[in-house]
């Protein structure tokens, strides 16, 4: 009957359903939870490493650029530059800020001028000991251009301005040793009172390191030739390249090539592009681990095959195919390099998650470090496990049922 | 010898002058001539080294001989490459084996099933299958049950039920009894005779003369070569080696 029938026709092994496949593939694994774990672990701190160094470098640089987001790139600075004729240091003319801020697109301007005083927390220290400390005056909407905040005390406003009142920035408060607001610093022959300190100014490092006084106070009292020394603008974002082109001549008419003009969010682009760019030696070192945990795997699976000739032999008597045999073995060094890699990025991602919340990092793992990751495992799952299932499926299947 | 030919099909097994040489020299099988016709249970029985493993690994197209011709099933083997030798073993002989070589971590209905894997039937065939071969064997209610729970001979048996799963042509069975005791290969044996009443053919290869002098045909091996080809129809009943 049907029996004898199936004997003329033509001999085609059934191809696997990946589901067989799988199922297959799994089988040697389940039967060794320990050595899985173990051979994976290789893989998993290889990756774990990668993308541990790419998603912490990731992360500082969205801490960056969302810094850079708030802080705007739309700010420029215009500074007396050096005259092309004697080489000397040049000034601004005192009318220089109220030019710039009549340009088409300007929004706000702030001004400081350098006032060569030195300041001290008293008067029994040197003069000559200003610890890097410029004392500037300021008018205009320094603070707003700046979009810098007051860390305690206030600003310089109409009344305080005209006074003997002084704002810190917050490197120089920590150099003269001032903690809040009322105390007292000593410039220029006279006390003036600490009304403010700042937060970190990263559009202005300059403004961090100074003491601020108003301009009138600075005039009255210190002799402040009204010189300003730096005039900082911000415009409408579209209109940044074509201010930046007027802002030299409107603010020295006469000589525009003594003005110079630059962008201080290039640099915080800078730094942010360098903290993009993490470090190849980490990233090395995580190569290495994942090139170590490869041959980890390849080695499993060369003890595999040698541990279960008898089920190759099994295996072929039943009918499985040389190359049912080479995919079987394949497919398990897959799924253990593959586990090895979805543990790796778990576990690097959680690393990155750990630093980032000690660092006050937003937590960022880039989508192409995972599958880049990934994609590397299945890549050394396919290498580490091709001798070995090549070897598996050479095996003849009389030699594999002996050996009991 | 005329009722044979009434009571059997067409020829399973087919060898004509089968030699087997393994490089160094040695000589397993001198040519072997032998044919099983379907539906017979017959044994290949020779003291160890006799060739009778060698035989067994040609006519179950695990090896090919050096010379001579196999045909199981009707298919030259000498003209069958690889896949397709693979292919004849899945769908025209089981194998049992001395050790049982069950999978531990699985059940026994798993166990049978994984025999079906490479049959080309869908997965749910395959376990309606398992379930009907363990129950055919007697382990209907030991389906669940892993190795490590079952006896020799009830291991033997989910081997014998993962060997006749998938209906093939000719059953061998290498030392079936080899590791049980007296009591559990007498039932494996009485499994094999009841398994060959209901139309299968079977091949038992052994060493042990009283196993084999309880069946039908008794095929000896000496050196590699068939010495004795002897019949007895009243299928072990008379227990002797007569000819």
């Amino acid at each position: 009957m049907g029996r004898r029938s199936r004997g003329r026709t033509r001999l085609t092994p059934p191809r696997l359903t990946p589901r067989d496949v799988l199922h297959a593939g799994s089988a040697g694994l389940r039967s060794r939870p320990t050595r899985v774990f173990l051979s994976a672990l290789g893989i998993a701190i290889g990756i774990a490493t990668m993308i541990a160094v790419v998603g912490i470098s990731s992360s500082s640089q969205a801490k960056l650029l969302r810094e850079l987001d708030r802080l705007g790139t739309n700010m420029l600075v215009a500074t007396p530059g050096q005259s092309m004729f004697s080489g000397q240091d040049t000034k601004l003319p005192p009318e220089a800020p109220g030019m710039i801020s009549r340009i088409d697109g300007v929004e706000s301007v702030g001004t400081t001028g350098d006032v060569a005083q030195s300041v001290r927390r008293s008067e029994n220290i040197p003069a000559g000991e200003t610890g890097g400390i410029a004392l500037k005056a300021v008018k205009d909407d320094l603070l707003g251009t700046l979009r810098a905040g007051v860390r305690s005390g206030t600003w310089l406003n109409a009344a305080n301005g005209r006074y003997p009142s002084v704002v810190l920035g917050h490197v120089s408060a920590q150099r003269l040793g001032i903690t809040q607001p009322g105390q007292q610093v000593f410039i220029g022959g006279r006390y003036f009172t600490v009304v403010g300190i700042l937060e970190p100014v990263p559009l202005a490092p300059e403004v961090e390191r100074s003491a601020l006084i108003g301009w009138e106070a600075a005039t009255g009292l210190l002799g402040f030739d009204g010189h300003p020394t730096a005039v900082y603008e911000r415009s409408a974002d579209d209109r940044v390249a074509e201010v930046r082109g007027l802002i030299a001549r409107s603010a020295n008419p006469r000589t525009p090539g003594a003005v110079s003009v630059t962008d201080p969010s290039a640099a915080l682009q800078a730094k942010a592009a360098t903290e993009g760019a993490f470090s190849t030696l980490l990233l090395g070192l995580g190569g290495i681990a994942l090139l170590v945990g490869g041959v980890g795997v390849a080695n499993t699976m060369i003890i595999s095959v040698l541990e279960r000739r008898h089920e190759i032999g099994l295996r072929r008597s039943l009918g499985a195919t040389k190359g049912q045999i080479r995919i079987q073995f394949v497919t398990e060094s897959l799924l253990l390099s593959g586990l090895g890699g979805l543990a790796g990025i778990a576990l690097g991602g959680a690393a990155t998650g750990i630093y980032a919340r000690a660092a006050d990092l937003p937590w960022v793992v880039p989508p192409w470090a995972v599958t880049g990751g990934f994609a590397a495992t299945l890549a050394i799952g396919t290498l580490a496990g091709l001798y070995p299932a090549v070897r598996a499926a050479r095996l003849s299947p009389t030699l594999a049922l002996q050996a009991a | 010898m005329t009722d044979h030919a009434v009571r059997h099909g067409p020829p399973v097994v087919e060898l004509a002058g089968v030699t087997k040489e393994y490089p160094g020299g040695v000589t397993a099988l001198r040519g072997v001539d032998l044919t099983v016709l379907s539906g017979e249970l017959l044994a290949i029985v020779g003291p160890s080294g006799s060739g009778k493993s060698t035989l067994l690994h040609v006519v179950g197209t695990l090896d090919r001989p050096t010379s001579g011709r196999v045909a199981i099933a009707g298919h030259d083997v000498a003209a069958l490459s690889d896949r397709a030798l693979s292919a004849l073993r899945s769908r025209h002989v089981g194998f049992v084996f001395q050790s049982f070589h069950l999978v531990p971590g699985l059940s026994a209905r798993a166990n049978v099933a994984e025999g079906l894997l490479y049959s080309g039937l869908p997965r749910a065939e395959r376990g309606r299958r398992a379930e009907r071969a363990l129950a055919r064997v007697g382990l209907g209610d030991r389906m669940d049950h892993r190795p490590h729970e079952l006896s020799g001979g009830q291991k033997q048996r989910v081997a014998i039920a993962r060997a006749v799963a998938g209906e093939p042509d000719l059953l061998l069975a290498d030392e079936p009894t080899g590791a049980l005791d007296t009591a559990s290969g007498r039932s494996v044996m009485e499994l094999l005779h009841e398994l060959n009443e209901d139309g299968a053919t079977i091949a038992v290869i052994t060493h042990d003369q009283e196993i084999a002098a309880a069946l039908p045909r008794r095929v000896r091996i000496r050196d590699g070569e068939v010495v004795a080809d002897a019949r007895n129809p009243e299928a072990g009943a008379a227990g002797t080696e007569a000819g």
